[in-house]
């Protein structure tokens, strides 16, 4: 298992040195580049624990569509971070103060947390053993038979919050033209093109 | 552990592996080099001209020429530009594109790394490709290049959504996402239903569901940027899109990245709808004949028709383009999705 350590310090250590940068970088990019690598990194330990099917679903919700749009936003934004830095010693203790008790808070928790023994006992949806069943076929498992109405829940929550920002966003200008591709293919000879005699002359009238 | 444990059960493995990647890497630069000769020939053809014809008999060594004057150019990097992301973008694009080929089953077997979600793997690797683009345009610091990486990125990832749910119908049909098993479900279907098994050519799914292939392909075309929907480097309006500031290696590298990535989708079509190795007609004489071949005959097929299409459809605008994702594509592949697993369903042909 010696490989299964290697690989797991190495994805360790690139993930938290990357989150770190994602701070610490001057620039947006950088920190958003730096993301996706923390993400990529995330997905490799994921793979290492045998869990591969949501190591590559995190590859391709995070990094191949969200990260995709924060770049998008950061590039198009045009940030001053020289002038929002300004003020950072002003708010500097305040920040400490919070990010103290947050911690602490953290801690209490995470010291006071005890793990039932019978938890192995009691537990509600038994994970089968990966040798009988693989990980994406157990996880549908559950999903869609234990947990239906909560996934079904979560969908239509998402749903919403679509049409909602879609109502949000959307804006009909009274004035633009737009192409109507059926009503372009259905345009004929006789629809499209009027033959008038004029006679010499004279001209059109109306 | 002894030495011998750990030469037996790491070292050589490890040897293999590395081995079985560079066997498979040489293969496909090699095939790289002169499907893009075949591309430009096909073109060059559909126009009456001669294509290239020059260097080595009928033209045959026009790529490595092409990859020798590539090399030998001195990078130029532009001093606007931000260096670490400007040469890594190039090496982004090439490395993902190599590497979803660490999945794909050639022959029965013949696969590097047969893991159980292979075309979750794929599909992630190829939604990756963006970053490349994305990388570059924004790295030149330029604004033809900027303007070509937010319109790929754009176009990349609505043609994605359709890919997914293509790959979602055949996966319902096949009942996993091992590459292997999704050939090897292509063994039965329509040809044992209608009780004639060695015309194994309507087993494949390219017939039960021709609509998604139809969708696939297009959508393939437009996920690897090539012509109709080469937008991002569309010369009369951007110059040569993402790509202006680039010249020498990266350029090739880019070049490189963008062909192994329309081989990997051809791969992918003849996975997915060709029944990868599987001959097409399983009688003697086409049993004989190793599974590789068909493989690479039918993914030559694919790419002949990626050819065709670059030669005969004129280039689309861009807001055609989006409507053909998001309000043709989407729909479609959507109610493929549901009808394809209500029709398996209804007549119990779900995979145990």
């Amino acid at each position: 298992m010696i490989i299964h350590a290697i690989f797991f310090w190495l994805f360790a250590t690139v993930c938290v040195g990357s989150a770190v940068m994602v701070i610490a970088s001057r620039n947006p990019v950088h920190s958003v580049l730096f993301l996706i690598l923390a993400f990529i990194n995330a997905a490799g330990l994921f793979v290492l624990i045998g869990a591969e099917f949501l190591a590559w679903i995190l590859v391709i919700v995070y990094v191949g569509a969200v990260a995709v749009l924060f770049l998008f936003v950061v590039m198009m934004l045009d940030v001053d971070f020289a002038q929002l830095r300004q003020g950072f010693l002003n708010y500097l203790p305040v920040g400490v103060i919070i990010g103290g008790i947050l911690l602490a808070e953290l801690l209490t928790v995470l010291f006071g947390w005890a793990i039932s023994p019978e938890i192995g006992k009691v537990i509600t949806a038994p994970i089968p053993p990966s040798s009988e069943i693989s990980n994406t076929q157990a996880l549908g498992l559950v999903l869609y038979t234990r947990y239906i109405y909560f996934f079904q829940a979560a969908g239509v929550i998402l749903l919403v919050a679509m049409i909602g920002a879609i109502v949000l966003t959307l804006h009909h200008k009274p004035n633009v033209k737009r192409q109507n591709i059926s009503e372009q293919i259905a345009r004929t000879k006789s629809s499209a093109i009027e033959i008038v005699q004029v006679k010499s002359g004279q001209g059109l009238s109306s | 552990m002894s030495l011998a444990d750990v030469w037996w059960s790491y070292l050589l493995p490890l040897l293999i592996m590395i081995g079985e990647s560079l066997l498979l890497l040489v293969v496909l630069l090699i095939g790289v080099a002169y499907i893009l000769l075949a591309d430009r020939k096909i073109w060059a053809a559909v126009q009456i001209r001669r294509g290239p014809n020059v260097v080595g008999p009928w033209g045959l060594l026009q790529s490595f020429a092409d990859l020798l004057k590539f090399v030998l150019k001195e990078p130029v990097i532009p001093a606007g530009a931000n260096k670490g992301v400007f040469l890594l973008a190039p090496l982004v694009t090439c490395t993902l594109a190599l590497a979803a080929w660490a999945v794909i089953p050639v022959d029965a077997g013949w696969v590097i790394s047969n893991i159980n979600v292979g075309i979750l793997y794929i599909f992630a690797i190829s939604s990756l490709a963006v970053y490349g683009v994305i990388m570059a345009g924004w790295a030149s610091n330029s604004k033809y290049p900027f303007l070509a990486a937010l319109r790929s990125a754009a176009q990349m990832a609505s043609y994605e959504v359709s890919i997914g749910f293509v790959i979602i119908t055949v996966l319902l049909c096949v009942g996993s996402l091992n590459l292997t098993a999704i050939v090897e479900a292509q063994n039965r279907g329509l040809a044992t239903l209608i009780g004639l098994p060695w015309l194994s050519i309507l087993n494949w799914y390219w017939l039960p569901l021709l609509p998604m292939l139809v969708i696939f392909f297009v959508s393939a075309l437009a996920e690897t940027n090539r012509p109709p929907f080469d937008l991002i480097e569309a010369e009369s309006e951007l110059v040569a899109g993402f790509m202006v500031e680039y010249g020498s290696t990266p350029y090739m590298m880019f070049m490189l990245g963008e062909y192994v990535a329309v081989c990997t989708m051809c791969a992918m079509a003849t996975i997915l709808f060709f029944g990868g190795w599987l001959p097409p007609i399983a009688v003697p004489p086409f049993t004989w004949v190793p599974g590789i071949i068909w493989f690479v005959l039918k993914a030559l097929l694919v790419f002949f028709m990626f050819a065709m299409v670059k030669a005969f459809v004129p280039r689309y605008r861009y807001d055609q383009l989006m409507r053909l994702g998001w309000k043709v594509f989407l729909p479609i592949s959507l109610a493929m999705v549901a009808i394809v697993a209500g029709v398996l369903q209804v007549t119990g042909w779900v995979p145990k």
